[in-house]
């Protein structure tokens, strides 16, 4: 009596489930799908629509933030309407996901296509061995590139590194430092290409002729001081010299701010303890500032050196690379886009990554020291 | 001996406030030079240096003399009581009252100017603001040139560009920054296998070059036929800016005192629930300075907009490089259209100065 009772309980029990859990399926797929769906239509409304700029933008807008955001909640809500077990280990995945994917996708798997891309020809589809790199690393045009970028790394760096010092140093000692601070600061705001603009205008040049009247501040300074106005940017070697500047005006503030904080974590008893037993404010200087933010000196160089490896922009925009002017990511530019040559520029963009290998065999290192644990 | 000491120790105040004031005055020269210029005539721009706008004696015409006929030009000339040749004439020659005469052009003219030297006070000449309305404008402009020729041209449409900036700017920071904050999570929080060797790839590409990535990336952009929109470029950016994202988030996730996460989750909290209630409005600060960092970074990015987006969709440092490269030497055009560009990070940095320079320093890194 009590058994089919039991069975039949059973058995609604069974059916019942069943329908939750079809339901459930259907409902975790249709959800998500229906999601994509209206994601994807906006994604085509996007592209092809010719709306009015103002109401593209906002859309866009719209539909980036709150489309991601989205695909986080669907997918979070899809794995939790899975039995508990297997909830509780794709959930993770859900998390770290989206970002690893991305990550390999657009930096881990690129260095692997990049790096078998350079033993390729042009247009990446023969074997060439190791011509790009012959190319690479021979070429007269390299060679230059090779020098410019070493005239950037060594002079950039170390005035943009010295200047910081200096002027850290100096502010640390008046009432005012806040506002030298946030002026040498500024132009860390503002884009290269900005810059490119504020220095070309300093370094114009009209040329000579009766009424002619120099609009170029540089030439202006010459001119009042009893010289001759110059084409600045056109005179190789020295237009590098004129593009540099450009950099320390930019980077100054970063070295200077870093530089500045490292300065504030100096004991004070210990500077007061040199003064006592009479050293000059310059031997205190090298006897203890210097020794006691020597670490924070060499992360900032670390830092500017990369930046002027890779610089691109200032070049750009200032002389294109030409009149001797050219850097190594302005000629990866030019080959991949100008001349349309993967193969080379493929080369070009290994030679920049080999030269920051010491900084990230260094933050791994770093890395591992830092958390045993993990 | 203690008054010395006073003395001593003002003087050298004195000098750090110099030698500061000094850099400082070079340091903004440049900018202001762009910004005075901006507000100028065209005209006035090409005639004359920005800094004529400041008090200065200036040669200010009073009239012209034309030579008679019988003048022989190549021998020297008798002109308003004095004896001169043309040579001397053309490089200026002033008169006992101060006046002085300017040959014009070449000997045929047979003309000479008189000016005087006067001063001028501040702003003698009108300022405008026609062209920043001329370098927004996407529409036909005019300007006059040196010699006062009207010049008709193409506008930039520099306003087109900086609506595509926020386009562009406001999607590739707040993407990243939701995707990072996930994963940071999952990697400080949460037990998975994998996890330290996903975390090391993550610290590994944080300062791979960028360049590494394009040339494949276009590949597959083309494939894709991603290149030249927004989805592609906020994709490019969140794949350029996650590393350094999840690296500082999880930084600061990781230091969230573990009781409070453990309370949470025995009160019955899902993951989803700690992560949105209690991990991110404690990440405030973290999330904040690489905002900031993030935003001027894909604000001020040209390289990443010029490969992947180019002229379709243009931002603002794409159009003002145009610029250059088009019209190198309108600077009333460029002038105007470099202050346009950098409006918005000169308002982040004075808004929010103190995570603006945390963010920056948290973001040097990036590769």
């Amino acid at each position: 009596m009590n058994v089919p009772q039991n069975k039949n309980r059973l058995t609604s029990g069974l059916v019942g489930g069943l329908v939750t859990t079809i339901g459930r399926i259907l409902i975790s797929v249709f959800v998500p799908a229906i999601t994509f769906l209206v994601l994807w239509q906006v994604f085509i409304f996007l592209r092809d629509s010719n709306a009015p700029q103002l109401v593209i933008v906002l859309v866009a807008i719209v539909w980036g933030v709150v489309g991601v955001a989205l695909l986080f909640v669907v997918s979070n809500w899809f794995v939790e309407q899975l039995p508990a077990e297997w909830s509780r280990r794709l959930q993770p995945f859900v998390y770290i996901g989206p970002a690893v994917a991305i990550m390999a996708w657009y930096l881990a798997i690129p260095v692997i296509r990049t790096l078998i891309l350079s033993f390729k020809d042009d247009i990446g589809s023969k074997w060439i061995g190791f011509d790009n790199y012959i190319f690479a690393f021979t070429d007269r045009i390299m060679l230059e590139a090779f020098r410019n970028n070493l005239l950037w790394m060594i002079v950039g760096t170390f005035f943009s590194v010295g200047l910081g010092l200096l002027i850290a140093v100096l502010a640390d000692r008046s009432k005012f430092e806040s506002v030298y601070k946030a002026i040498i600061f500024m132009p860390m705001a503002i884009s290269f290409v900005g810059a490119g603009v504020i220095w070309k205008f300093v370094y114009t040049y009209k040329g000579e002729g009766v009424g002619i009247q120099e609009i170029g501040l540089l030439n202006a300074i010459v001119l009042a001081m009893g010289g001759q106005s110059q084409p600045w940017l056109s005179i190789p070697p020295w237009n590098n010299f004129f593009l540099i500047i450009i950099m320390v005006w930019l980077q100054t503030g970063f070295s200077m701010v870093v530089i500045s904080s490292a300065i504030k974590g100096i004991p004070l008893e210990l500077l007061e303890a040199a003064r006592i037993d009479g050293a000059t404010e310059i031997q205190a200087f090298f006897g203890i500032t210097i020794p006691y933010i020597k670490g924070t000196l060499i992360t900032v160089t670390t830092t500017i050196v990369i930046f002027s490896l890779k610089l691109f922009d200032i070049v750009r925009v200032m002389t294109g690379g030409n009149n001797g002017t050219n850097v190594i990511a302005n000629e990866f530019y030019l080959q991949r886009f100008t001349y349309g040559n993967t193969g080379r520029a493929s080369a070009i963009a290994i030679v920049l990554l080999l030269a920051v290998i010491p900084i990230i065999v260094n933050n791994l290192r770093e890395f591992n020291r830092e958390r045993r644990a993990f | 001996m203690a008054g010395g000491y006073k003395n001593q120790k003002k003087m050298s105040s004195l000098l750090v406030n110099g030698i500061l004031i000094l850099i400082c005055f070079v340091w903004l020269l440049p900018t202001v030079g762009v910004f005075v210029t901006s507000l100028r005539n065209s005209q006035d721009i090409f005639t004359s240096g920005w800094w004529s706008i400041f008090p200065h004696q200036e040669n200010i015409g009073s009239g012209e003399i034309v030579l008679d006929p019988s003048v022989n030009v190549d021998e020297p000339m008798q002109i308003e009581g004095i004896t001169a040749t043309f040579e001397e004439l053309r490089a200026g020659v002033t008169l006992p009252d101060g006046r002085i005469l300017t040959w014009y052009g070449n000997k045929r003219t047979r003309t000479v100017l008189i000016s005087d030297l006067q001063w001028v006070g501040f702003f003698h000449k009108p300022l405008t603001t026609q062209n920043y309305a001329d370098v927004l404008t996407g529409k036909t402009i005019k300007f006059t040139d040196a010699s006062g020729n009207e010049i008709i041209r193409q506008g930039n449409n520099l306003g087109g560009a900086f609506l595509n900036s926020i386009a562009v700017a406001v999607p590739a920071t707040i993407i990243p920054i939701l995707i990072a904050a996930f994963a940071a999570y999952g990697f400080a929080w949460l037990n998975f296998p994998g996890r330290g060797l996903l975390f090391t790839m993550v610290v590994a590409i944080l300062v791979v070059p960028l360049q590494i990535s394009l040339v494949p990336i276009l590949q597959d952009y083309t494939k894709l036929n991603l290149n030249g929109t927004y989805l592609g470029i906020w994709l490019a950016h969140t794949g350029f800016g996650l590393p350094l994202a999840t690296y500082l988030l999880f930084n600061y996730m990781s230091t969230l005192p573990r009781d409070l996460l453990e309370a949470a989750y025995i009160d019955g909290a899902s993951n989803f629930t700690i992560f949105t209630k209690l991990i991110l409005p404690l990440s405030v600060p973290a999330l904040a300075s690489f905002a900031i960092f993030q935003f001027l970074w894909v604000w001020n990015d040209y390289l990443i907009a010029l490969v992947f987006l180019g002229d379709k969709n243009r931002v603002i440092t794409f159009a003002l490089a145009s610029i250059v490269g088009e019209k190198g030497q309108d600077w009333h055009l460029l002038t105007a259209g470099a202050f346009v560009s950098m409006i918005m990070p000169l308002a982040v940095f004075f808004a929010l100065q103190r995570y603006f320079v945390r963010g920056l320093l948290a973001g040097s890194v990036k590769g």
